[in-house]
Parts: structure tokens; sequence; C-alpha cells
């Protein structure tokens, strides 16, 4: 998947602001960004369900835009909210969708994919929220799809409902499938993704893998610690105290600098309270990156 | 070619969540009857005069109940239905398939014609058994297939055409009811017109499609003249819906 220079506005209000992204076949890919940053409408303009103002698209070799009948039997669509036929069951369901494609997966089988084989013959009614969701997942896997995009496949969901989804997601990575997915959540984005996009106010900020995003494995950790009172703390390890009274301290290099520091503690025989290295969280990245671009939205 | 396959299919899955809801089912088929009952009990022992012809409106009321059923079976239904399918993003869904849109809605028309088809099956039986009503046959019962089958196919375009003014799953039912009770009553299905019907009602009968359909279905039963004319201005309607349903209607939920 290729996207070059993607722009869409609703009215006056422009969603996506120039969005380049490559997604390269058998990755699970992750578009990451708070609520309202266009990550919904990026991926359905990909889906065909949107027109765009302006930018290149290719899916699957195809434009959603004008393709989009020979692009919709290679891919499956999870929507953010959706339905199904409130009186099927879970088989039917599956069935009826895998009916509409040229060559479906074998439906038990997509079922047991999912990890709904106990719930086969239930009604669709009957499925907790993720159940329904893993339901989702069946129906955008019934026509055996090459590309598969999942919007927010988790939102709302209570954490045992996100670790079933979750392990759905990374099993189809071992079928060889691409996975196009979206979040506002950190862990989901680095549990799941090969690699990471940031999106905030309608552009990419930062893009890589989980691991490197925005220089992470790269960027100063920190060192924080407290002293007793009336110490002085040793050159370049100063600072104003936060309201706890420990001080913390930017290093790049901070084996020798926590050598430095310890050394300086167990010589002069001064107690270090509650000594830890922060390494930036993926979260303290996205926090970093988004914040900035949406204040100034 | 595959269009047409694949509405076949759909119209099975159709079919089968139809009657995975016995409760909806059952009233969909009681409904008519039981109107058919309480009118006739209420008004049922008096006369109605059709131009020579002097009609029990026993009788009329079974006519009347057919044109009610494929009225509620295709309008009412296909409109609400299909609300509740958009506003439940079931028709987002489907609209990210590879099954067209046509077969998706052909499949539900499909349905709800052959629901109306049953229900004037089942209203000119229990008629004709309880009220000694008159069915048609020979070739008044060809006239009469032609004008049901063009009546459902019209009254479920127009009622995909009203989905498009139907702003969310809620006002479904009011939106729907609104527009065709009124009609009904206007139409003469409820109550006879007579010669004191005031000029205003006849003038709105004559321009919506729903008081053609009931003359065309009339003719079936009461054996009053049958119109082609009738029949094409309920076509027309359903024409001019299913251009508006074309132009207006929407695949996403209008209440996100």
């Amino acid at each position: 998947m290729r996207v070059r220079g993607l722009v869409k506005s609703y009215g006056p209000v422009e969603a996506v602001r120039g969005i380049d992204l490559d997604i390269r076949s058998g990755e699970i890919f992750a578009l990451l960004g708070p609520n309202g940053a266009g990550k919904t409408t990026t991926v359905e303009i990909l889906e065909g369900y949107r027109r765009r103002d302006g930018g290149e698209v290719a899916v699957l070799g195809c434009d959603p835009g004008r393709d989009r009948a020979t692009m919709l039997p290679r891919v499956g669509i999870v929507l953010q909210k959706t339905g199904v036929e409130r009186y099927l069951t879970v088989i039917e369901t599956v069935q009826m969708y895998a009916s509409y494609y040229p060559r479906p997966r074998s439906p038990d089988e997509v079922v047991d994919l999912v990890g709904l084989t106990a719930k086969r013959d239930s009604r669709v009614t009957k499925l907790s929220g993720g159940q329904a969701r893993r339901l989702d997942m069946a129906v955008a896997l019934a026509g055996d799809p090459d590309l598969l995009f999942l919007d927010e496949p988790t939102t709302g969901f209570d954490p045992s409902a996100r670790r079933e989804a979750w392990e759905v997601v990374k099993s189809l990575a071992s079928l060889g499938k691409t996975v196009l997915l979206t979040t506002h959540y950190m862990d989901e984005a680095q549990y799941l993704a090969d690699r990471v996009a940031v999106i905030a106010a309608g552009q990419i900020v930062a893009e890589g893998s989980p691991a490197t995003l925005g220089d992470r494995n790269v960027a100063g950790a920190r060192i924080r610690y407290r002293l007793p009172g009336g110490v002085t703390p040793p050159d370049g390890f100063a600072g104003p105290p936060d309201s706890d009274g420990f001080l913390v301290v930017t290093s790049t290099d901070p084996v020798r600098d926590l050598y430095r520091l310890t050394g300086w503690a167990i010589g002069n025989g001064i107690p270090l309270d509650g000594l830890e290295v922060i390494r930036p969280s993926l979260e303290d990245v996205y926090l970093a990156l988004t914040s900035e671009l949406e204040a100034r939205a | 070619m595959n269009t047409l396959r694949l509405t076949g299919v759909q119209l099975r899955y159709v079919n089968k969540a139809f009657w995975r809801n016995p409760a909806s089912a059952f009233f969909t088929f009681a409904f008519p009857l039981m109107f058919l009952v309480i009118f006739t009990a209420l008004l049922g022992h008096y006369t109605v005069q059709i131009g020579s012809r002097t009609i029990n409106t026993s009788t009329y009321y079974v006519a009347s109940m057919a044109c009610f059923s494929v009225l509620t079976a295709c309008f009412n239904n296909i409109a609400s239905a299909v609300t509740f399918q958009r506003e439940d993003a079931v028709l987002k869904r489907a609209h990210g398939t590879p099954l067209p849109g046509s077969a998706f809605l052909g499949a539900r028309i499909l349905h709800a014609v052959l629901i109306a088809v049953a229900l004037v099956v089942i209203t000119a039986a229990f008629g004709r058994a309880v009220y000694g009503a008159d069915i048609p046959t020979g070739s008044t019962l060809l006239r009469f297939i032609v004008a049901l089958l063009v009546g459902s196919a019209a009254f479920c375009a127009l009622g995909l055409a009203a989905t498009a003014v139907i702003p969310n799953a809620d006002a479904a039912a009011p939106v729907v009811n609104a527009i065709i009770l009124p009609l009904e009553f206007l139409s003469g299905i409820f109550i006879a017109f007579g010669n004191t019907t005031p000029s205003w009602i006849l003038w709105v009968a004559r321009v919506f499609p729903v008081r053609h359909f009931v003359l065309s279905m009339q003719a079936g039963f009461l054996g009053t003249p049958f119109k082609w004319t009738d029949v094409l201005v309920v076509a027309a309607w359903g024409v001019a819906g299913m251009l508006l349903a074309i132009r207006f209607f929407s695949w996403e939920p209008r209440q996100a």
C-alpha cells in the first residue's frame, strides 16, 4: 500500500493534511493517534468509503476511489462501529459474508481462527462485546483477504476482551496477512505492530518500529533520586526538586553518569533514596509528539 | 448474472433471519387479519355503492385489508428495516464487501414482495372462508397479479426513498406512519368513499399512488372496472421512488 500527499477536508476543516504512508505486504502497521486526529478519515479513504480531495493512493495496486470493485474482493474491513444481521448464528453470519467473495476461506476455519468455535451455533445477539468484535474480524476474514483494515478494534473493551482480540490479530500475521490497524492505545500499537505511524492533526508526526519511534532508543534517559535534607548534589546532578523532593536529571550516557553519582554517594556515605533510571516510554514519545500539534490545531 | 446469483443467496439469509424472529413473523401475518375482523365487526353490515354496484362492506374490507397488508409489508417494512440496518452500520459493512448494493437491496425487496403476496393470499382465503368474498379468477386474476406485483415493487421503492427522510432509528416508526397512515385514510382503505366525500380528499387520492393501487386491487375482488392507468400511475410513482432512492440513499449511519 502506498499513499502520497493525501488530503481531505470537511468544509473548512482539514481532516487530513498531506499524509504519506508505505505499508509492506505481510506487516502489521498501526496508525496511532488521539481521537479526531484523522485516523478514521484516512482509513476510510483507503477502504474506498470516502473520496479524497487530493494525493495518490494505491491499495493492492488499485485506486480505492476508482477501482473499488476490483479491490473489495481482496480486502477485509472491520469498521469502528458495526452491526450484523441480528437473528443469524455465528456460523451463518460468516457463511453469508463468505458467499459474497470469489475465493472464500472455509467458514468453520475462520470461526476457529477467531476462537469462536464454542459459540459456532449461538445467535449473534448472545455474544459478549469481545466475542462480537471477534465475529467482526471473522466476517472481515471470510473472503480470505490479503489486506485487513482494523479501525480501533478494541476501543471500549475490558482488559481480557482486548487480550482476546489481540491474540486474533497476532495470529493473522502468521497467516501472512497485511494488517492496517488504527488505535489510540499505546500498548496496543506496541504489542501488535511491526511499524507505527503517529498521526496528529491530520499529519504523520513520526514513523518507525515501536522500539525506535521518535528516537526512543537514543533519546536521553532520566535519572531520578532523592537526597537527605541539607545535602548538596554533586556537579551536573543538581536541579530544582519536584514536589516529593526528587531530583530528575537527563542523561545521554546513563552508565557513566550513574557510576559518577553512586560513586559520589558511597564515597560520602549519602543514601540515594528511590534511585531509578527512566527510559522514555512509547507513551511519553507519543504524548510529546501529539500534544504540540494538537495544541496548534 | 453474478448479481442475480448473489441476490438469490442473500434472499435465503433475509428469509432465514425473518423466521428467526417468530413474534415479528407471527404479527406480520396476523395483523391484517386482525384489522379485517375488527373492521367487519364494526362496519361490516353496511353496503357501499361503487359505480352501479352495491357491495357488502365485509367484502369491501377484504379488498381493503389485502391492500393494507401490501403497503405494510412493502412500504412500512422496507423503510424501517433498512433504516435500522443503516443506523446499525449493517449497510456500511455490506457496502465494504464485493456484494453489489443492488443485490443487497434487491434481496430485501424481493423478500418483501413475497411476504406481500403471501399476505394477500391469506387475506383472500380468510375473506372467502369467513365472509364469502369473491376472489379473482381467470383473466381478472392475471390482471390482479400484475397490479399486485407492480404495487408491491413500487411501494418497496418508495420505502427505500423514504429512508432518506428518516434521520435515525427512533424516528423510523413515527415518520413512516405519518406518511402512510393519512394516505391510507385519504385513499378509502379504512372508510369507503361516498357521495359526500370532500373533493380535496378525492384530489389527494388522485395524486398519490395509494388510491390507484387500491382501485386496481378492488377490481379483482369487487368486480369493479379495472383500469391500466391505475397500474401505470402506481408504476410511475415506483420509478420516481427508485430514482429518489438512487439519488438520496445512504449506506452510512446518519447518527454516528
